[in-house]
C-alpha cells in the first residue's frame, strides 16, 4: 500500500490549505464611483434635449430657446470666469493663511498650538454659507487707513468669506502631511544640528508638498463648486447672472432647465479634469515613497 | 569647558532614563577616550539605543551626568546645536532626505548649519562620497540606492560636519546580509583613522575586530565590559555568558 506523496493532497483539489491558495485581492472596483467622460456627454445631452424640448412646446410668438441661449451665453461665460477668479483668489489666500495656521498647529509653544487648533476646528466645522454671510455683514464696505479710503466691494468680501473654510482645511492638510513623515527625518535633521525652523523649511515641508497636492486639489474643486454661494450675497457670478437673464426673458419656465443645465455643464468641464488629475497624482505618489 | 584630550572625551555617570513608568537606564557609567572605539552589545530592550541617543541629547535624561568634551549634556541651558555639531550620528533606518540627491544630502548641513563656503563643502562632500566608495552615485536619489549604499551616504553626511565623535545606532540591522560588509568596512576604516566611535551593534565578529572596549548591557545596566579578547573568551557574568552562547 503506497501513500500518496505529501505534496499532492489525496482529494481532487490541488490543496485545501487556505495559506497555499494564491492570494487574491478582494476587488472593490465595482463599488467605486468616479466621474467618467460620458457623464459630461450626458450633461451636454440633457442641456441640448431640454433646449429642443422647450422649443417644441413653445409657440412661434417668442424667441426659440436656442436663440435666447445664444444671446446670454457670452454673459454667462463672463460670470463663470468670475467664479473661477473668486475660486483662485480664495484658494490663494486660504492656502497662504492656512499653511501658517497648520504650522502653528505643530508649534512647540503651547498657546500658539492650542489657539491655532481652535481656530482650525472652528472654521472647519462651520457651514461655508454661514461663513460667507459672516464675512459679508461683519466686514465694512470700505476701510479708512490714514485718510486713504480703501473700498471693500462685495466680491472681495466673498473671497474672504470663502477663504476662511479653505484656510481651516489647508491647515489640517498641512498638519496631517507633516505628521505623516517618519520621525526619523526629524531625528536625522536634529542630529545634524539643524534648527527646528530649518528642519521644517528645508527638510519636512518640501517632502510634504507631494503629499499635500491631491487633497489640496480636491479642496480646490469643492471650493470652485461652492463659489456659486456668492450668488446669495449678490456677487455677479454665473448663478446671479443666470437668474438675471431668466428674469430679463420674462421668467419663462421653459428656459429654466436649459439655463441651469448649461451652468452645470460649465462646472463639469472645469472640475472634471481637476478630479482626473488628482486621481492620477494620487496613484503616482502612492507607489513612490 | 577646559577639556584636554588626556581626559575622557565622553564621560557618562550614573545615567537614569525612564519612559513613563518604565526605567530604561538604571544608572549607567562609562568613559570614552579620544580615538577609542566602543561597542555596546546586549539583548533587545536593554537600553543600548536609548543610551547613545542621550549622548547627543536626542533623548534627555532624568538623572546623572553626561560630559561631552567637558560640556554637560544634562543641563536645561545646554546649546544642543553646538553639541550636535561635535557629535555625528548614523541611524538604523539611514534617514536620508529622500528629496535630495546623495551629494546634496552630504552638502546640506555644512552649508546651512555651519555656514561654510559652498565650493569648499562640495569638494569635501565629493571626497567623502569617494571615501565611502560611492563615486558615480553623487546625483542618485536615496530611493535609487540600495540599503547599504544609503547607509554609506548617511555616514558621509555625518562626517561632512567634521564631528569629533560618531554614534552608530545598529547601522547594519536593517540591511541585507550581503550589504552589511560594505558598511562595516567603511566604519572600520574610520576607526583606524582615529575617529572616536560608539557603536551599538549585533555584529559580534565586527565588535571583536574593531572595538577597544566592549560593553554588555542588560535591563538598563552595564553588566560587564572589557577588551574584546577577554570579553569574548572569558566572560564572567552569567548573563553575558548566556547572551554570547545564544549569539556565537
Amino acid at each position: 500500500m503506497t501513500q500518496p506523496p505529501l505534496s499532492q493532497p489525496p482529494s481532487g483539489k490541488k490543496t485545501d490549505m487556505a495559506v497555499m491558495l494564491p492570494f487574491k485581492q478582494k476587488s472593490y472596483e465595482r463599488f467605486r464611483i468616479e466621474l467618467k467622460p460620458w457623464h459630461g456627454v450626458l450633461l451636454a445631452m440633457v442641456c441640448f434635449f431640454t433646449t429642443t424640448y422647450g422649443y417644441a412646446t413653445t409657440g412661434p410668438e417668442v424667441d426659440s430657446i436656442l436663440t435666447v441661449m445664444l444671446r446670454w451665453i457670452p454673459l454667462l461665460l463672463k460670470g463663470f470666469l468670475f467664479n473661477i477668479l473668486i475660486s483662485v483668489l480664495s484658494m490663494a489666500v486660504g492656502t497662504a493663511v492656512g499653511t501658517m495656521l497648520g504650522l502653528a498647529q505643530i508649534s512647540l509653544i503651547g498657546p500658539v498650538r492650542h489657539s491655532s487648533w481652535f481656530v482650525t476646528q472652528f472654521f472647519r466645522n462651520a457651514p461655508w454659507l454661514v461663513l460667507l454671510f459672516f464675512a459679508m455683514y461683519l466686514l465694512p464696505f470700505e476701510f479708512n487707513i490714514g485718510g486713504i479710503t480703501i473700498p471693500f466691494p462685495d466680491w472681495v468680501k466673498a473671497i474672504i468669506g470663502l477663504s476662511l473654510p479653505v484656510m481651516a482645511n489647508v491647515s489640517e492638510v498641512v498638519r496631517g502631511a507633516v505628521l505623516s513623515l517618519p520621525s526619523g527625518q526629524w531625528e536625522a535633521a536634529e542630529s545634524l544640528a539643524y534648527t527646528r525652523r530649518q528642519t521644517l523649511w528645508l527638510i519636512i515641508l518640501p517632502q510634504c508638498v507631494k503629499r499635500m497636492l491631491p487633497p489640496w486639489m480636491n479642496l480646490y474643486s469643492i471650493l470652485t463648486m461652492a463659489t456659486v454661494l456668492a450668488f446669495i450675497v449678490g456677487v455677479p457670478e454665473v448663478m446671479t447672472l443666470t437668474g438675471r437673464a431668466l428674469a430679463a426673458e420674462g421668467e419663462r419656465t421653459d428656459l429654466l432647465a436649459p439655463f441651469y443645465s448649461f451652468v452645470l455643464f460649465l462646472f463639469f468641464i472645469y472640475c472634471y479634469p481637476i478630479a482626473r488629475w488628482t486621481v492620477y497624482l494620487e496613484s503616482k505618489f502612492a507607489v513612490k515613497n | 569647558m577646559s577639556w584636554s584630550d588626556k581626559e575622557p572625551m565622553i564621560s557618562v555617570r550614573n545615567v537614569h532614563k525612564s519612559f513613563g513608568d518604565f526605567e530604561v537606564l538604571k544608572g549607567v557609567s562609562f568613559d570614552v577616550m579620544k580615538g577609542e572605539v566602543i561597542c555596546i552589545i546586549g539583548p533587545s530592550g536593554s537600553g543600548k539605543s536609548t543610551l547613545i541617543r542621550c549622548i547627543n541629547a536626542l533623548n534627555d535624561i532624568n538623572e546623572g551626568s553626561i560630559l561631552v568634551e567637558g560640556q554637560e549634556v544634562n543641563d536645561p541651558k545646554l546649546n544642543k546645536l553646538e553639541l550636535r555639531k561635535k557629535v555625528g550620528m548614523v541611524f538604523q533606518q539611514y534617514n536620508l532626505f529622500p528629496h535630495k540627491t546623495a551629494l546634496e544630502n552630504v552638502m546640506m548641513a555644512p552649508i546651512r548649519v555651519l555656514k561654510e563656503d559652498k565650493k569648499e563643502v562640495e569638494a569635501r562632500a565629493r571626497a567623502l562620497i569617494k571615501k565611502v566608495r560611492l563615486e558615480g552615485k553623487e546625483n542618485a536619489y536615496p530611493g535609487e540606492l540600495s540599503g547599504g549604499q544609503q547607509q554609506r551616504v548617511a555616514i558621509a553626511r555625518s562626517l561632512a560636519m567634521k564631528p569629533d565623535v560618531m554614534l552608530f545606532d545598529e547601522v547594519t540591522a536593517a540591511l541585507d546580509p550581503e550589504t552589511v560588509g560594505e558598511v562595516l568596512i567603511t566604519i572600520k576604516e574610520l576607526a583606524e583613522e582615529g575617529m572616536t566611535c560608539i557603536l551599538v551593534t549585533h555584529e559580534m565578529g565586527f565588535a571583536r575586530e574593531v572595538a577597544d572596549q566592549v560593553y554588555f548591557t542588560d535591563k538598563g545596566l552595564i553588566v560587564e565590559h572589557g577588551a574584546p579578547e577577554t570579553f569574548f573568551e572569558n566572560a564572567k557574568d552569567p548573563r553575558t555568558k548566556q547572551f554570547l552562547s545564544q549569539i556565537l
